[in-house]
């Protein structure tokens, strides 16, 4: 029964979608202020059916109701019950279920907290929403119903992919499907000003809270994917360059851009076009990923053929919605009249700035992320595109981007002189210079952690220096506390972010001196690494609740003293045909992380691998402070306390869309 | 290929089978060379893998590659050298840096292209983009104004 009923409940959510999308936009054109009106019930009771459709597939999976196939296929009886939850949206059907109703949440909080938005535009806002859940909702009911039956029930389910067994990766999906789904509500805001014909600022304050919120939980899902990589796959590396990477990265970098952007439409009212357009890049790559990422062609143009259905379906999606709003935007945005001077060396030009290189670098990785797939299919070549591509192609990009990103909040508005900012970030540089003396004292010249490092100061030191010259901390020392108190948190929270990257170069930098080793050991036997003594004292066989692994016992000490005991392991699960994942041991610390792998056993030796990896932690504590940062902008008092809607919005409606505008 | 699928799908890099982590036999006594070796194998894809170098594969291939590219740097080649040799028996396909040719030109082009052209839009809107300024205020406008003035509270 809690099947079928999961599947009234999508089919209920489908019906409320389309009720949602046609009645809002019907009432626009006809003036009907309850017509737009039933917007936001309606998608209150569409967030009501998707939730109760998840809840019917959690359900399915904690009872381990073998009769779903989706729970056959991806769940066990001896499964933790976290992962039993995980399991459920750790499959095609599951996870687009979860994206639904992210998406149907959003659409939600759209209509419970945007009380003050204007009639005419929270109605377009949530038509757009339900057509975005219209078209992902048809998606599920036609092509991947997780709520399918087989008779008779299996005995029991075939498993879920062990390296996928990992608390990182649980929450891994949904905090990434809250920052894609996220800009699906700036993309609707976007449509929303086009069909108006008109952004302001107050649409630019409307905006940036979701710009922001979904950028932060993009930034936490991409950092538990990384961290996970990290733990999980056992050679150390933090970022691979691989296509389903490149695509979460596409609406990271297209965000980033629309948040900086939407900044200047809020307090200059430029830019307008351009931040459209972005919110439209955003989601656009955020579908774009969703696309490449469950059609199967990125790994191979053939497995597109595998399931076609699936693949042509979301290409049609992807095609009716970018190309449309495209479409709408090349009709609508020149009407748009460009407001708001600056000359190029402004607040405003530093933000041009960086959209010009935030967009160049999502062109390069969306190049190379594609390119192997045209050369095949137009050109018939086999190439490959690796890191060795993408490393060299995003440097010159990202360089000059970091380099301006310190003095870019030192730049005043409209009109700036370079030299007074250059003189307040003298003491940044003098602190990335000696990050790099300190890493030539330490480790000798290598170019690549040396930029790192001068990077990661400069940013940190462009941060604070921002932060101590609006609290006039040298200049007044008396009166900073009283102003740091009166600092907008969203002034606090850029710093942070801007110093959260910061962060996250150090630890890269760091990484980039990593060094490993390699060596079979008896137990009882010594290896020297990295200063550090480690002895493989034992091997032993234990279980888990649905694996049983060989574990080694390392103890790792430096001038005789323990530092620590780690053990690896290597886990073998009997459900998934015998398949091992090697767990790797970690001590962290905020200098580094002492890492270690089991590989083969041969005869009494095992093979142990152990890297030494410097300042590792930061890169995902920075990538936390940067989520930390864009959370307290959102808390700032301004966007709080949204901008004053014109009282008389729902009264003039009647009166048509026209006299309902923002003044 | 379900769980091809799922790992994909997760935002997962690809890994389902290969956990390197290598035996000690294979590694180059000398350490700058052995060094070496590691960077050059970076550069190189194992074929029969998903988007890994063959410095992070444990399949046979992989395996079979780095001691070819291990042996050649043991003989004293260079690096160039070890790479071309490997490329010649694999094709365009075994190297994870695309060489620049008539089919990637537009590839190793993006980062210039990308900010060339968004450079000359930005340029563009610019140039057409400057507001013109607002009508002066009509008669009847200027009349209004100067009795607001006059109501105004001092």
């Amino acid at each position: 029964m809690i099947a079928e009923f999961g599947h009234f409940a999508l089919a209920l959510a489908f019906a409320l979608a389309l009720a949602q999308t046609v009645l809002p936009l019907w009432g626009v054109a006809r003036g009907d202020a309850r017509l737009m009106g039933a917007a936001a019930p309606l998608a209150l009771g569409q967030l009501l059916a998707c939730a109760a459709a998840f809840g019917a597939l959690l359900t399915a999976f904690a009872v381990n109701d073998t009769s779903v196939i989706n729970v056959v296929q991806n769940s066990h009886s001896a499964k933790p019950m976290l992962y039993k939850f995980a399991g459920a949206w750790g499959n095609h059907e599951g996870s687009m279920l979860l994206w639904v109703l992210i998406l149907a949440l959003c659409g939600g909080a759209v209509a419970g907290f945007g009380r003050d938005l204007p009639g005419v535009l929270r109605a377009r806002v949530l038509a757009v929403l339900g057509l975005v859940a219209l078209g992902f909702l048809a998606f599920v009911l036609a092509t991947s119903n997780p709520f399918g039956r087989v008779w008779p029930p299996a005995p029991d389910g075939q498993g879920l992919n062990p390296v996928l067994q990992d608390p990182g990766l649980a929450f891994h999906p949904p905090l990434l499907y809250l920052g894609y789904v996220g800009y699906a509500v700036t993309f609707a805001f976007a449509v929303a000003a086009l069909l108006e014909g008109r952004v302001d600022a107050a649409w630019g304050r409307w905006v940036r809270p979701w710009a922001l919120a979904a950028w932060s939980f993009l930034t936490l899902g991409i950092a538990l994917g990384s961290w996970w990589a990290y733990y999980e796959l056992g050679w150390g590396g933090y970022w691979f360059w691989d296509p389903v990477e490149n695509a979460s990265l596409l609406p990271w970098l297209a965000g980033s851009a629309l948040l900086h952007s939407a900044i200047v439409v809020e307090k200059r009212e430029a830019l307008k076009i351009w931040t459209l357009l972005l919110a439209l890049l955003a989601f656009g790559f955020s579908l774009l990923g969703t696309f490449l990422v469950r059609s199967g062609v990125l790994n191979s143009v053939h497995a597109f053929a595998s399931d076609p259905s699936r693949g042509t379906f979301i290409l049609a999606l992807l095609g009716i919605y970018v190309a449309g709003s495209l479409a709408l935007f090349a009709w609508r945005a020149p009407a748009m009249a460009p407001t708001g001077l600056f000359a190029p060396l402004s607040r405003e030009g530093a933000l041009v700035l960086n959209n010009l290189l935030l967009c160049a670098m999502a062109a390069v990785v969306l190049a190379g992320t594609l390119w192997p797939m045209f050369a095949d299919l137009l050109l018939d070549q086999k190439i490959s595109v690796g890191p060795p591509f993408f490393n060299t192609a995003i440097l010159p990009l990202v360089a000059p981007l970091l380099l301006a990103m310190a003095a870019g909040p030192l730049l005043p508005w409209k009109r700036a002189r370079l030299w007074p900012v250059l003189q307040r970030l003298w003491w940044a540089a003098l602190l990335a210079a000696g990050a790099v003396a300190v890493m030539l004292a330490f480790a000798g010249w290598r170019t690549g952690p040396a930029l790192g490092f001068a990077a990661a100061l400069w940013l940190i030191g462009g941060a604070l220096a921002d932060l101590t010259d609006r609290i006039a901390l040298f200049r007044r020392p008396a009166a900073a506390w009283s102003r740091a108190r009166g600092l907008p948190r969203a002034a606090w929270g850029a710093a942070l972010a801007h110093g959260g990257l910061g962060l996250s170069l150090l630890g890269m930098a760091g990484m980039g001196l990593a060094t490993d080793t390699l060596a079979a050991l008896r137990p009882g036997a010594t290896l020297n690494h990295a200063g550090y003594q480690w002895r493989l004292e034992r091997l032993e066989d234990v279980a888990g609740p649905n694996w049983t692994a060989r574990r080694a016992t390392v103890t790792v000490l430096r001038d005789g003293a323990v530092v620590t005991v780690l053990t690896p392991e290597r886990r073998s699960f009997p459900v998934a045909a015998g398949m091992t994942t090697t767990e790797a041991a970690i001590h962290t610390s905020l200098t580094g992380d002492l890492y270690a792998v089991l590989g083969e056993e041969q005869g009494d030796r095992a093979v142990l691998r152990v890297h030494h990896n410097i300042l590792a932690p930061w890169i995902w504590l920075g990538a936390l402070v940067m989520a930390l940062g864009g959370a307290l902008s959102l808390t700032d008092r301004r966007i709080r306390v949204a901008a004053p809607a014109p009282r008389s919005v729902l009264s003039a409606a009647g009166h048509g869309p026209d006299v309902s505008r923002p003044t | 290929m379900r769980r091809l699928l799922l790992a994909l799908l997760l935002g997962a890099p690809l890994l389902a089978t290969a956990h390197a982590v290598g035996l000690p036999s294979e590694l180059l006594a000398d350490p700058a060379q052995e060094q070496r070796a590691r960077a050059i194998g970076r550069e190189l894809r194992c074929l029969v893998c998903q988007n890994q170098s063959i410095e992070d594969s444990e399949a046979d291939l992989a395996r079979d590659l780095r001691r070819i590219v291990r042996e050649r740097v043991a003989a004293g080649e260079n690096d160039a050298q070890v790479i071309d040799y490997v490329h010649a028996r694999y094709g365009d396909f075994v190297l994870l840096r695309p060489p620049l040719n008539a089919a990637t030109l537009l590839l190793w082009g993006m980062p210039v292209l990308a900010l060339g052209g968004g450079l000359l839009a930005i340029l563009l809107l610019r140039r057409r983009g400057a507001p013109p300024p607002p009508p002066p205020l009509s008669a009847e406008e200027q009349a209004r104004l100067a009795a607001l003035e006059e109501q105004a509270p001092r």
